[in-house]
């Protein structure tokens, strides 16, 4: 490989012998077409009639007066498909399709990353099979629907505990036998080389729009910048737009699920050590011999024991701030969301919001935060009914 | 311990080595199991330390990770397990292990402790040659050779630079792929095996999808050095489960089989 896909000591590509070529020939496919400009014409093309881009940046009044501050909301969750994850996949297969193939195959835990995947190949008329756990199939049965309407194969995972790190294990199996046509199109800015470089690209529109609509709306930039982190793509790229703004803050937002001194979380980045999972290098949660934790939050799409590894190294730099908040706190920060703007966000979103909401009195009144919204809660209004009954 | 070099240059036909997961269903029905193979004339053992996500290994072997692993195995118990089986009868054991397991552990104190155990080899499954340099020196200074895997795929400049790297013996497989048991081969494996075989003098294995003595005839007529039976044998553990006596019965005839004709 051309580069080792290292974020200081974290990434790297620690997978069998047999899948060196296929990310060989992706890592390579992607270099060549990145800034070619029939690629970059097609992608902005598509990203705005296709996704809708630019998102936009919403000033959340209702909610700014209950925490405090002022809320700036990025709209992610308005993007087609209903949340970030298109960006993504518009991208990665309309690199499949440069790059000659017929197939794709992907993993998803909220279904978000399936459906977003399931959509692209349909577009570009692509043969698409998407790994999901079973208990995630039931969790996030209308996705699972929408994804099978847009022709594509959705195949049950019975694994492990039938959630997001099994659906990957056997999306990694599937590729490994038919690497010769297939491109596995990874949902986060985790797994080997080159995925996490490959996601970030894709997902850095976030970014440079929200900095951009900032120094617009605000005439600066924002004080604090926040986003919910899973494998980490969405933060990434609403991050990487700032990270070197020294003054602005940065805070990732890790599921807390029932407690960090429980088992029952998916907080890599708070409670997990340094260990080498899914081909790369990266904080894990995992035992003392080097087992792998099954994790457990309210919202799948975060539900996953590893998690990229820029942000281990954003960690362990300083530079970015990484809290947990739990399942109750996500729960009450969704109710309040809702009703006080009428936008009901995604369960994985919401965690970054609930972080806002644990700043209340915290913040002095004129700080300006930006929360990435990173997509809408349509998917997780069955989870909120069994866990909150509405009256 | 002998090199494998020197084990294999001993045989005058193709090492049978069957593959087990450590502590599958259980630790003391597996001993039993491993030393019935033994018994049957396994020249060499490929033995492998359960993990939670194998994405290396077919449904088969993932079944007996988790046995493993119900069965409460650790990594101590696993290197406990190997110091009783060199103990029975001193053959080579070629480790299958993935890699967090070793991070974990720490490099050094697990390859040093390995060899303590009698252990000759050490394979990653999720480490490929680029990043060798991670256990070359840790395993060079505990006195253990380093098993590598070469895929039809593998580019030539690749499997050059494998085999130049590789100290023990050369795993590659007969088809793309996972682990599994296989109605037939690969048209690939002898010219392969063939093509290794110019490249280096470190024995070169075949192993994956090879679940008959025919399969097993064929790879060796091939050329190969030895023959890795997996998932066949496991299978045989899966579908007797709380039969010990079965499993043994048939781990054995089925070794056996294998051995007579090679
Ligand atoms: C809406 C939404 N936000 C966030 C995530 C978490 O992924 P990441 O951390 O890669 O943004 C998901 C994953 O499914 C998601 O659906």
């Amino acid at each position: 490989m051309e580069n080792k896909g290292r974020y200081g000591e974290f990434g790297g590509f620690y997978v069998p012998e047999v899948l060196i070529p296929a990310l060989e020939q992706i890592e390579h496919a992607f270099y060549k077409f990145k800034d070619d400009p029939q690629f970059v014409a097609e992608l902005d093309n598509l990203y705005k009639n296709y996704a809708g881009r630019p998102t936009p940046l919403y000033f959340a009044r209702r909610f700014s007066e209950h925490v405090g501050f002022n809320v700036y909301v990025k709209r992610e969750d308005l993007l087609h498909g209903g949340a970030h994850k298109v960006n993504n996949t518009l991208g990665q297969a309309l690199l499949a399709k440069y790059m000659g193939k017929t197939k794709i195959i992907a993993e998803t835990g909220a279904g978000q990353h399936g459906l977003a995947t399931a959509m692209t190949g349909a577009l570009f008329g692509l043969e698409t099979k998407i790994f999901m756990g079973v208990v995630d199939i039931e969790r996030q049965s209308v996705n699972v629907h929408k994804m099978k309407l847009c022709g594509a194969e959705v195949i049950s995972v019975q694994g492990g505990t039938g959630t997001l790190k099994d659906a990957i294990n056997d999306a990694l199996r599937y590729w490994t036998s038919h690497v010769d046509d297939t491109v596995y199109i990874f949902g986060s800015v985790c797994g080997p080389h080159p995925y996490p470089t490959i996601v970030k690209h894709f997902q850095t529109p976030i970014g440079v729009e929200a900095r951009a609509q900032s120094l617009e709306i605000l005439g600066k930039l924002p004080d604090v910048i926040t986003a919910c982190v899973g494998g980490g793509s969405n933060s990434i790229g609403l991050f990487s737009a700032f990270v070197d703004d020294k003054d602005v803050r940065i805070v990732g937002v890790e599921p807390g699920g029932r407690g960090l001194a429980t088992r029952e979380h998916a907080a890599t980045l708070v409670a997990g050590k340094v260990g080498v999972f899914h081909g790369a290098k990266s904080y894990l949660l995992q035992d003392e011999e080097g087992q792998v934790y099954e994790t457990e939050s309210i919202s799948a799409g975060l539900d996953y024991p590893a998690v990229g590894p820029e942000h281990c190294m954003l960690k362990d730099s300083g530079r970015v701030e990484y809290v947990a908040v739990g399942d109750e706190d996500v729960l009450d920060a969704f109710e309040l969301f809702t009703k006080t703007e009428g936008i009901i966000p995604a369960l994985e979103s919401t965690h970054a919001l609930a972080y806002l909401v644990s700043q209340k009195g915290k913040l002095p009144a004129e700080t300006n935060v930006i929360i990435n919204l990173s997509g809408r809660g349509d998917k997780d209004v069955g989870i909120v009914e069994k866990n909150r009954p509405v009256e | 311990m002998a090199t494998y070099k020197e084990t294999f240059a001993k045989l005058d036909r193709a090492a049978l080595i069957p593959f087990f997961v450590i502590g599958d269903p259980d630790y003391a029905t597996s001993l039993e199991i491993v030393k019935t193979a033994i018994d049957a004339g396994a020249d060499v053992l490929e033995l492998g330390i359960a993990f939670s996500d194998p994405i290396a290994d077919g449904v088969t072997i993932q079944k007996a990770d988790i046995r493993a692993l119900k069965a409460g195995m650790t990594v101590k118990q696993a290197l406990q397990f190997i110091k009783e089986v060199t103990d029975y009868k001193p053959v080579p054991i070629g480790l299958l292990i993935y890699y967090n397991l070793v991070y974990q552990y720490g490099h050094d104190k697990f390859f040093a402790d390995f060899k303590a155990a009698g252990g000759s080899s050490v394979l990653v499954a999720d480490l490929s040659i680029d990043d060798a340099d991670e256990i070359a020196g840790p395993a060079a200074n505990a006195g253990l050779e380093t098993v590598f895997m070469v895929t039809p795929n593998t580019a030539d400049d690749r499997a050059k630079l494998i085999a130049e790297k590789t100290t023990g013996f050369i795993y590659t497989v007969s088809l793309l792929g996972i682990t599994g048991a296989r109605e037939t081969l690969s048209k690939k494996v002898g010219p392969l095996v063939a093509k290794l075989k110019s490249m280096t003098d470190v024995p070169v294995c075949v192993g994956f999808g090879i679940s008959t003595p025919e399969h097993a005839k064929e790879v060796a007529a091939a050329g190969a050095d030895g023959v890795i039976i997996g998932s066949k044998v496991v299978k045989m553990i899966e579908d007797n489960l709380g039969d010990t006596e079965k499993i043994k019965s048939e781990v054995h005839s089925f070794i056996s089989s294998v051995r007579a004709v090679l």
